[in-house]
């Protein structure tokens, strides 16, 4: 039988971003996966550069509206360490309270929304409702359900007291009980095991070599967690497990989220428990000293990278931006390989992608000028042959 | 189309509006928001309301975002592919005049710069009650049988 190319996206049911995937597929297998990312593409690190560094926060926050907090506080701390401004310890544990909410959030969408890719609608109805109790404790922490602009340079905005706090333990300690009864259906239930069980295998080996990161990471059995190796904020104080699932399949990327909750929601209430008394932060530093500063925090979807340059004044002179969407592509292209048309939404699933967050970067031929996007295929392909761009 | 036509149109639009959701370069903020407006705490499936897969099914188009420059020719494409009488819901703040994008190399800054909208919903994201009221004022603008 010959290849047929399979022409997958940019608007499709399977996930709500804009993507193409070309497949060439040999009757019901699939031979290759060239992604094509770019159509979210927003300008975002040129914008970067127009704006303040107080004004950026928003701008920083809005790369990824899923994992917005993550997104703030690598900026935040990306900034602070170029000013060497100090944070009080307050604000740090608040900072991780909002943070591992933020996780809880984005996990939850996943895993309801994949449910739904397998057809299992029901799970998909519930977890988001379930979720729904999360949006409310932000919502109470924060003033906002999704977008929240809680991290700012030198602290955070605002406070919580008892009452607050009393409250967030007593709804998350309810959402324990409910991810205990979601983990048996999680790894029990035959609708999701026979779907995901063995299918998008990603070896430890290649994992290390295309450089995925989180929990797809994780997933493949290897323990890494910027929050346990590069401790920021308060991370160090805090006792928690890395999830590791050695089966390296769609199922093990799927349960590393699933624990992860049950981790984060221990994680929550040991930082109420242990919440300092004191400020919530230091007056707003506008200028920067002529600097350079390295942050990188675990994201929802893995390890998240901001590289700032500081020429001294308002603006940066350079923000780069990694995100770990476009670190998993690599390797969702490898779990393609020798899986079945049917299975492809259930293995993009399993990467959590984001397109939002990765679609910022061109490349300009400073030949001719010229700037244009290329696929990281394209990229592979071009450079490896020694050719011009 | 003749009125008495036009008033079953009408009538069967107000019933059962079938939403194509389309991200034309949002940040998923508005994404999640429009997707938790399904789900059983807001429920939008109650008025109807159902996310169909393709253009061709859909009366209404829900889009989100400043509308990068890779996604307006699919854009439009998308809204020629959708049948007649059509309408389309703007979400979010950027999509109004782009928001924090605005000046952006890469954005066209507002989706009325593409297509024609009739409903706009502000808001960074808007609450998934804000969506619903959206929906709400559609219908009174249907049931007046304004185009």
């Amino acid at each position: 039988m010959s290849i047929i190319e399979l022409i997958f996206g940019p608007q499709h049911p399977a996930l709500h971003e804009p993507e193409m995937f070309r497949f060439h597929v040999d009757g019901e297998k699939v031979i290759e996966a060239i992604p094509r990312i770019g159509y979210v593409h927003r300008g975002i690190e040129k914008l970067f550069e127009q704006k303040t560094h107080v004004q950026n926060i928003y701008l920083s926050e809005r790369i990824c509206g899923i994992c917005n907090v993550a997104h703030t506080l690598t900026y935040v701390n990306v900034i602070e360490r170029a000013g060497d401004i100090d944070v009080p310890p307050r604000a740090k544990y608040l900072r991780v309270i909002v943070a591992e909410l933020n996780r809880l959030h984005s996990h939850m969408l996943l895993l309801g929304a994949v449910a739904e890719l397998m057809g299992f609608t029901t799970l998909f109805m519930l977890i988001w409702r379930d979720r729904e109790k999360i949006m409310d404790l932000v919502e109470l922490i924060t003033g906002n359900r999704v977008i929240s602009a809680y991290n700012t340079i030198g602290g955070v905005r605002r406070d919580i007291d008892s009452d607050k706090a009393d409250k967030i333990r007593k709804v998350l300690l309810k959402v324990e009980e409910e991810w205990k009864e979601y983990k048996k259906t999680w790894m029990e239930d035959p609708t999701i095991t026979r779907r995901t069980m063995g299918v998008g295998i990603l070896k430890p080996r290649d994992a290390l070599k295309y450089c995925v990161v989180g929990p797809v990471l994780r997933g493949s059995g290897v323990k890494s967690d910027v929050r346990k190796d590069d401790p920021y904020e308060v991370y160090g104080d805090i006792p928690f497990n890395v999830v590791t699932y050695d089966t390296c399949d769609s199922w093990a990327r799927y349960m590393v989220r699933v624990d992860e909750i049950l981790e984060s929601i221990n994680i929550i209430l040991y930082a109420l428990d242990n919440l300092p008394q004191g400020e919530i932060r230091r007056p707003l530093v506008r200028r920067l000293p002529e600097a350079e500063a390295f942050a990188k925090t675990e994201a929802p979807r893995g390890e998240l990278v901001y590289h700032l340059y500081s020429k001294g004044g308002f603006k940066p002179y350079r923000l780069k931006v990694r995100t770990p969407t476009f670190a998993n592509i690599l390797g969702a292209t490898i779990m393609f390989k020798g899986e079945r048309i049917a299975d492809i939404p259930v293995i993009l699933g399993s990467i959590d992608p984001c397109f939002a967050c990765e679609d910022r970067h061109t490349i300009v031929d400073l030949r001719s000028g010229k700037s244009f996007m290329l696929s990281s295929r394209e990229i592979t392909r071009k450079f490896s042959r020694g050719s011009k761009p | 189309m003749s009125s008495f036509l036009g008033k079953i149109i009408r009538w069967s639009l107000r019933r059962s509006p079938w939403i194509l959701h389309f991200n034309s370069g949002s940040c998923n903020a508005c994404d999640i928001e429009i997707l938790a407006a399904l789900t059983p705490r807001f429920d939008v499936e109650r008025f109807g309301i159902k996310i169909k897969a393709s253009p061709r099914h859909a009366d209404i188009l829900v889009v989100t975002g400043p509308v990068t420059k890779q996604q307006e020719p699919r854009l439009k494409r998308i809204y020629e592919q959708m049948p007649e009488p059509k309408y389309v819901i703007a979400v979010g703040t950027c999509t109004t005049w782009g928001s924090v994008f605005h000046g952006s190399y890469s954005t066209l800054d507002g989706v009325y710069k593409a297509i024609p909208v009739d409903v706009y919903v502000p808001g960074c994201p808007p609450r998934p009650e804000a969506i619903i009221l959206g929906f709400a004022k559609l219908f009174e603008k249907i049931e007046r049988g304004e185009d």
